[in-house]
Order: C-alpha cells, then structure tokens, then sequence
C-alpha cells in the first residue's frame, strides 16, 4: 500500500499537481504555528532566571540548529535513494533541500552569534559547536556548488549525493560536540534522556516553533523541488498539457 | 509595551535575531515562487514560437 503511494507520488505530474493543492494548506497550518509560538515565546514565556529575556532568542536558534541537522539527513538519505533506485524526485528532494538547509545552518550561526555576544562576551569562539556547525555550512555550500557546476542534473545528483553521504559524519559531531569537548555552548536541555532541564512554559513554544520550522522546510522543499522538476521535465508531454490551461 | 519591546535590555540581540530569521525565511519562499513564474513564462514563450 504504501509503496505504491509512493511509487505514485513519486511520478512528475501527480507531484507536481498534489504540491500545488497542498501548499495553502501548509502555509495556513505553519502561520498558526508561527503565531502560537510566537506568542508563547515572547510574551508568555517566563524571563530565564540567569539569562533574563536574552533567551528568548532560543526560538528562532534552537528550531534553526535542528533543522539544519535535519535537513542534511534528509538530503544525504533522499541522494542515497536516488543513486541507488535512481528515483528522479528522490534526486530532486535531495538538491532542493540543500539551499534551506544552507539557510538554517546560516540562521543557527547568525542568531547563535547574537546570543553569544551579551551571554557570553564574544560574537564567535572556535569550539567543538560552533566550528562544526560552520562545517555544517560549507558541505552545504559544497553541494550546492558541485551540483551548478555539473551541466547533466542527473550526472550532478549522484555526485552530490556523494559528497552529502560523506559528509553526514559531521551529523553525530555537532550533536555531541557539547558533550565530547569542553565548549562555551551550553549542553542539550531538551534532547536529554533524563527529564528536559527547562521550564514546561518554555519549553512548549519551543516545541511549537520546532514544528512550525519543519512545516516550513516542507513548504520551501516543495516550492523548490517544482521548480528544479519543471527546469529538468521540459518539453514532456505532462507539461504542455499544464501549460495549455493555463 | 515598551518593556516588551525593551526585552530586558537585550532589545538589540532578540530583535535582531527574530529580523534576520524573517527576512531568510521569507526570501526563501518567495525566491523560488518569483523563479517558477519565470519558468511558466519561458515555457509558454517557446511553444507559442514553436506553434508559428
């Protein structure tokens, strides 16, 4: 059953019609998210006892680091099905994710950096954290780049699936940086075994905002995988057909 | 409202941080939008050329 909705999802014209009728109903589930943890993280949120409202930038952060690491999985994961089934929308999820990981790890080392300066005293330190996470950006980089340079997208999907396989090492390094080397940063207060160390007032917008951020990243992957499976289906016949009524 | 907007005196790190998530966020849905209306366009232009 469920093999075969993929096996149908998977084909070009019912993805891209299937994308288009979800879309608006994506953006309206992520914009009540958005506003719920908004609101719970500015406003009902109690003021951290040692950090005062400075923690507050935890909600845009702490969403921003995980989907960068979520992201890379699901691009390093979706490029290995790609090279071995030689699924085409596989190949274009993977290279669509690439940019708004990018633009997460970007956002993670930005909004890490406006955190560190008043809490810590320094913008930026070369530690197990941040340097990885920096990584983090480059491999992103790196695909982004090897795939522009290769004229064939399906020669250039399995080379960058390559490089993305290689690099999901750095994955479990940035999750265990903080444990593994002493570090500025501080250690996991929610991804513990043990009972999460923060208030449940805090602790729910966080929550929220996770869920908002991972509703987005399916909005933008599905925005950006359309575009990439239109530039590559050019000319076929699926696409007229689009063309013509509209 | 102005201790709201005060932040504790961390005004300038929230905000800023809240600003440039919007910004990055939102040029990456509206990037890609603009980009498949360019498509659709370029598209139509060939097949009206190709018709004649």
């Amino acid at each position: 059953m469920i093999m075969r909705f993929l096996h149908k999802f998977s084909s070009p014209p019912y993805f891209y019609s299937i994308s288009g009728r979800l879309l608006p109903w994506l953006t309206a589930l992520f914009l009540a998210l958005l506003a719920y943890g908004l609101y719970g993280g500015l406003v009902t949120a109690p003021a951290d006892y040692q950090q005062g409202d400075s923690f507050r930038i935890i909600y845009v952060h702490v969403p921003a680091a995980w989907m960068s690491m979520f992201i890379y999985v699901v691009m390093a994961v979706s490029g290995a099905i790609g090279l071995i089934w030689r699924i085409k929308l596989a190949e274009i999820v993977s290279i669509s994710s690439a940019p708004i990981g990018a633009s997460f790890t970007l956002l993670a080392l930005i909004t890490g950096s406006l955190w560190g300066k008043p809490m810590w005293g320094t913008w930026w330190v070369w530690d197990a954290r941040l340097t990885s996470e920096l990584i983090l950006l480059f491999l992103y980089l790196g695909v982004i780049g090897l795939y522009n340079a290769i004229e064939d997208s399906r020669t250039a999907s399995r080379a960058v699936a390559i490089l993305a396989l290689v690099g999901v090492v750095n994955i479990p390094i940035i999750h265990y940086s903080v444990e593994w080397w002493n570090s500025l940063h501080q250690g996991p207060t929610v991804t513990k075994f043990a009972k999460p160390s923060i208030h449940i007032d805090m602790l729910i917008p966080l929550l929220v905002m996770a869920v908002a951020f991972k509703v987005y990243y399916v909005i933008a992957l599905l925005l950006r995988s359309r575009n990439e499976l239109v530039q590559r289906e050019q000319g076929s016949r699926w696409l007229d057909e689009i063309l013509e009524n509209k | 409202m102005s201790d709201f907007l005060h932040m504790g005196g961390y005004a300038f790190y929230v905000w800023t941080s809240y600003g440039i998530a919007f910004v990055v966020m939102l040029i990456g849905i509206i990037k890609p939008l603009l980009v498949h209306k360019q498509q659709l366009r370029g598209l139509k232009l060939k097949r009206q050329r190709g018709q004649r």
